[in-house]
């Protein structure tokens, strides 16, 4: 008797899992962005999920927990129920430079996700001051090369996306220019176009408008192909620099042991969510790169974090950053 | 000029469409009610409310949410003068003669000044954003990080001067205030300073958190701790609006103060902090008799409330100049600009000038409706602070927490309201002045950081604050500003100790 009502839980537990797999989702899906709003991830966030919520039948509300360079929120979002009503949209930072950043990290981008897809890659574009010496990346590179020291590199503080492409830069060039924290990239800008520090490495969305506009000027840009939104600017490789090539990248994450049926149902509201006009329009027009259909995939995902954790960990150790 | 009005033109054209009055009105109407909320602040409320707006046409929902930014800086002076909570590091100087002036019964004029100053203010500065938005976007690039540490010195030296009672007693504040704003990794080096390892203090202490528990429920104890003496809401109302006598103590300290705010909102960096201690000490200083600030001066009200509208109106100017936001506000406005498709940079101007205009014209709308808004629900809000305090409180409680709450999303956060309140209470009860350690705190920061950007800029050469011209100038007035002061303060103290 007691067996029997033992497995007549249990087919009934498997029922109502399987019940609500089917049903998902049944309430609002919690979308935590790990920084503040109104940031480059949070319009990403926000583009996309706005799709996404139609798709799904149920409203993305976007959380924002902003702190240690993103990684307050995404531990918190790691540590939920992994039912799919939590997701989160990790980045470049959280998912790849934390670990080297952060030795007291309470997560393994490798290991403690549910990967869902790539949501956009945002560019690194090479920037400068507008009355910097030299007028290409060649010149550049010299001028960096002869002037050591002397040259004022900028970034938006310890742990930001401009802070880590930029000592990757430096370590791909063997620069060693004095290093000018700011606390953001707005503050940054301002010396920048004020001639007050030389140059800096940053995401397209935030450079392009002032570079448009002629306050600063763009030396390359750090993709395989150009951007449209800066189609004057050249490719790193074109430029002639070899092995600079980064991307702020975003994408959505779900906590470890979410099922994989509700992985799916949300891969398949971003993957259409990519695909709807508006939601690329609105990514191309701030310089974003849509993901190849091929990069959607949770599988892609998790290669590009575990190839990311490779790549900046050495990079960060050796120049000896830390945010701890 | 000819330019000016047929740009404007078009700018009211865009601003008095039935539309965009409408939401123009229900960003006032939002904006004040969260103002008025101690706690519910307009960041906050703008994240939140950012999605809603996607239905809208850009123009419109932009117009919508600049009217919650400024409509908050009306409904935060409110709540300063009846219940001394600043929402907003703008109005801690409202809250120390503002509500000193409730107190004596005067509410009503208190907050009918702040809201006639604050208007005559937002006018000067639409105009002062319309005709010389462009070449005033310089002034935002001439200050480097000398220049600006340079500005800091001055605003400590505001704090010295503004503070009252012991001036060793404020410095000390001033102090704490500044080593509070050390804790949190370090900006150049990435090490924590002061976390004892705790992860929710690696980022600092957020200014919400200090100023709600230091002000807000520090004040809400001192009152249980003597209902009877206190209670504003037994006291009169008052007249609402003032008289005569008022309008002639006040205009003076208005148009100063909104001349210093305009200017200091331009700077990049939260520059619109300063506007109001600048105006209070300058006020405070030209006075005839001194003594009356902190007592209820009426010119502490006019003169600080328009300086804040003012600055936080000239804060577009970066920002719709340049695409470059000066403070966190501003940043989401960036944010709300992008999901709307629209990239804020310096090509905005040209490329959406219906957007650029209609803003701007929309601006002086704003101000007029909350004019409007305002004036006649100061009944409203005085008559709500008539309930008795044993429901209030709780009530203030509450939104405090859910305010502080709706910022990062931190329990954390929460808890350290009431760490800082018992903090406040404890300072209250020993006779030390909590505004000039907030003050402390937010320049703090942003002196420590341009000192250290500075001198790596100029590697390590302290003649840097001197040999451009704009910084020396800053060091000199603050020296200069500081003898004045110190000299009959000192003074003042010896009579003190004298009579105990």
């Amino acid at each position: 008797m007691k067996k029997i009502a033992l497995a007549l839980a249990a087919v009934a537990g498997l029922a109502a899992t399987g019940a609500q797999a089917q049903n998902y989702p049944s309430r609002p899906i919690t979308m935590i962005v790990p920084f503040a709003a109104g940031g480059p991830t949070d319009v990403v966030a926000r583009i996309v999920s706005d799709h996404m919520s139609r798709t799904l039948g149920q409203q993305i509300v976007i959380e924002n927990v902003a702190g240690a360079g993103g990684t307050t929120g995404i531990t918190r979002a790691a540590q939920s129920q992994p039912d799919g009503y939590t997701i989160m949209m990790g980045h470049m930072g959280t998912h790849g430079a934390a670990p080297a950043l952060y030795p007291n990290l309470k997560y393994d981008p490798t290991k403690d996700f549910a990967p869902i897809g790539l949501a956009a890659g945002t560019p690194i574009v090479i920037v400068a001051k507008k009355d910097f010496p030299a007028t290409d990346l060649k010149g550049f590179l010299e001028y960096l090369k002869t002037n050591g020291e002397k040259v004022n590199m900028a970034h938006a503080g310890v742990g930001s996306v401009s802070h880590s492409t930029g000592i990757f830069f430096n370590s791909v060039v063997k620069a060693k220019p004095t290093m000018v924290a700011y606390r953001g990239t707005g503050p940054a800008l301002n010396d920048l176009m004020a001639n007050t520090v030389d140059f800096m490495t940053d995401q397209i969305v935030n450079v392009a408008p002032q570079i448009q506009g002629g306050n600063i000027k763009a030396f390359a840009i750090a993709t395989p192909e150009r951007s449209p939104v800066l189609p004057n600017v050249p490719t790193t490789k074109e430029a002639g620099l070899e092995g600079y090539e980064v991307s702020a990248w975003n994408a959505v994450f779900a906590p470890k042991g979410t099922p994989a049926d509700v992985v799916k149902k949300l891969n398949d509201a971003l993957v259409k969510s990519l695909d709807d006009e508006n939601t690329r329009k609105r990514l191309s027009d701030l310089g974003g790169v849509i993901p190849t259909a091929a990069e959607r995939t949770p599988e892609s995902l998790q290669k590009l974090v575990e190839s990311e954790v490779a790549r900046w960990t050495p990079v960060l150790k050796a120049a000896g950053a830390t945010a701890e | 000029m000819g330019d000016l009005l047929s740009n404007l033109s078009l700018g009211f054209g865009v601003a008095l469409s039935l539309q965009n009055l409408f939401l123009a009105f229900l960003g006032c109407l939002v904006g004040t009610l969260i103002g008025v909320l101690p706690g519910v602040g307009p960041i906050a409320t703008i994240a939140m409310l950012l999605p809603i707006t996607f239905g809208f046409d850009p123009t419109g929902a932009l117009i919508m949410l600049a009217g919650i930014y400024y409509g908050a800086q009306y409904g935060g002076s409110t709540t300063a003068i009846l219940v001394n909570i600043p929402g907003e590091a703008t109005s801690v100087v409202t809250a120390l003669d503002g509500h000193e002036m409730a107190r004596q019964g005067r509410a009503g004029v208190a907050l009918g000044i702040a809201a006639i100053g604050s208007f005559f203010a937002g006018t000067v500065a639409t105009l002062v954003i319309a005709a010389l938005g462009a070449p005033l976007t310089k002034l935002a690039l001439i200050f480097g990080p000398t220049e600006y540490f340079s500005l800091m010195v001055m605003g400590l030296v505001f704090a010295v001067v503004l503070a009252r009672g012991s001036i060793l007693k404020a410095i000390a504040m001033i102090l704490v205030g500044v080593l509070l704003s050390t804790v949190g990794l370090d900006l150049e080096t990435g090490e924590e300073r002061m976390t004892f390892g705790l992860p929710f203090l690696s980022d600092g202490i957020d200014f919400a958190v200090l100023a709600m528990g230091i002000f807000g429920i520090a004040e809400i104890m001192r009152n249980l701790d003597h209902t009877e003496h206190r209670d504003v809401v037994r006291q009169a109302i008052g007249r609402l609006l003032p008289n005569k006598e008022d309008f002639k103590q006040s205009y003076k300290p208005v148009m100063r103060g909104t001349l210093i705010g305009a200017i200091l909102g331009i700077l990049p960096g939260n520059g619109a902090v300063l506007g109001p201690f600048a105006s209070y000490t300058l006020e405070k200083k030209i006075a005839k008799d001194p003594r009356r600030f902190g007592r209820g001066a009426i010119e502490g009200v006019a003169g600080p409330e328009s300086a804040n509208n003012a600055g936080a109106q000239t804060s577009f100017i970066p920002l719709l100049t340049l695409g470059i936001p000066p403070n966190a506000v501003m940043a989401l406005m960036v944010g709300a600009m992008t999901i709307h498709g629209i990239i804020p940079g310096p090509q905005v101007m040209t490329k959406n000038p219906t957007l650029f205009w209609g803003m701007i014209a929309s601006m002086w709308v704003g101000n007029l409706m909350l004019l409007v808004i305002n004036l006649p629900m100061i009944g409203l809000w005085v008559r709500l602070l008539k309930v008795p305090y044993r429901l209030l409180f709780p009530a203030i409680l509450m939104f405090c927490c859910i305010g502080i709450y709706s910022i990062n999303s931190l329990p954390t956060d929460v808890m350290f309201i009431a760490l800082f309140g018992l903090v406040g209470y404890t300072l209250i009860k020993f006779g030390f002045e909590p505004a000039p350690m907030l003050l402390g705190f937010v320049l703090g920061k942003l002196m420590e950081e341009n000192l250290r950007r500075a001198l790596i800029l100029s590697r390590g050469s302290l003649e840097t604050f001197i040999e451009r011209p704009v910084s020396a100038g800053l060091l000199a007035v603050a020296a200069l500003l500081l003898i004045v002061a110190l000299l009959p303060s000192i003074r003042k103290g010896r009579d003190e100790v004298f009579t105990e």
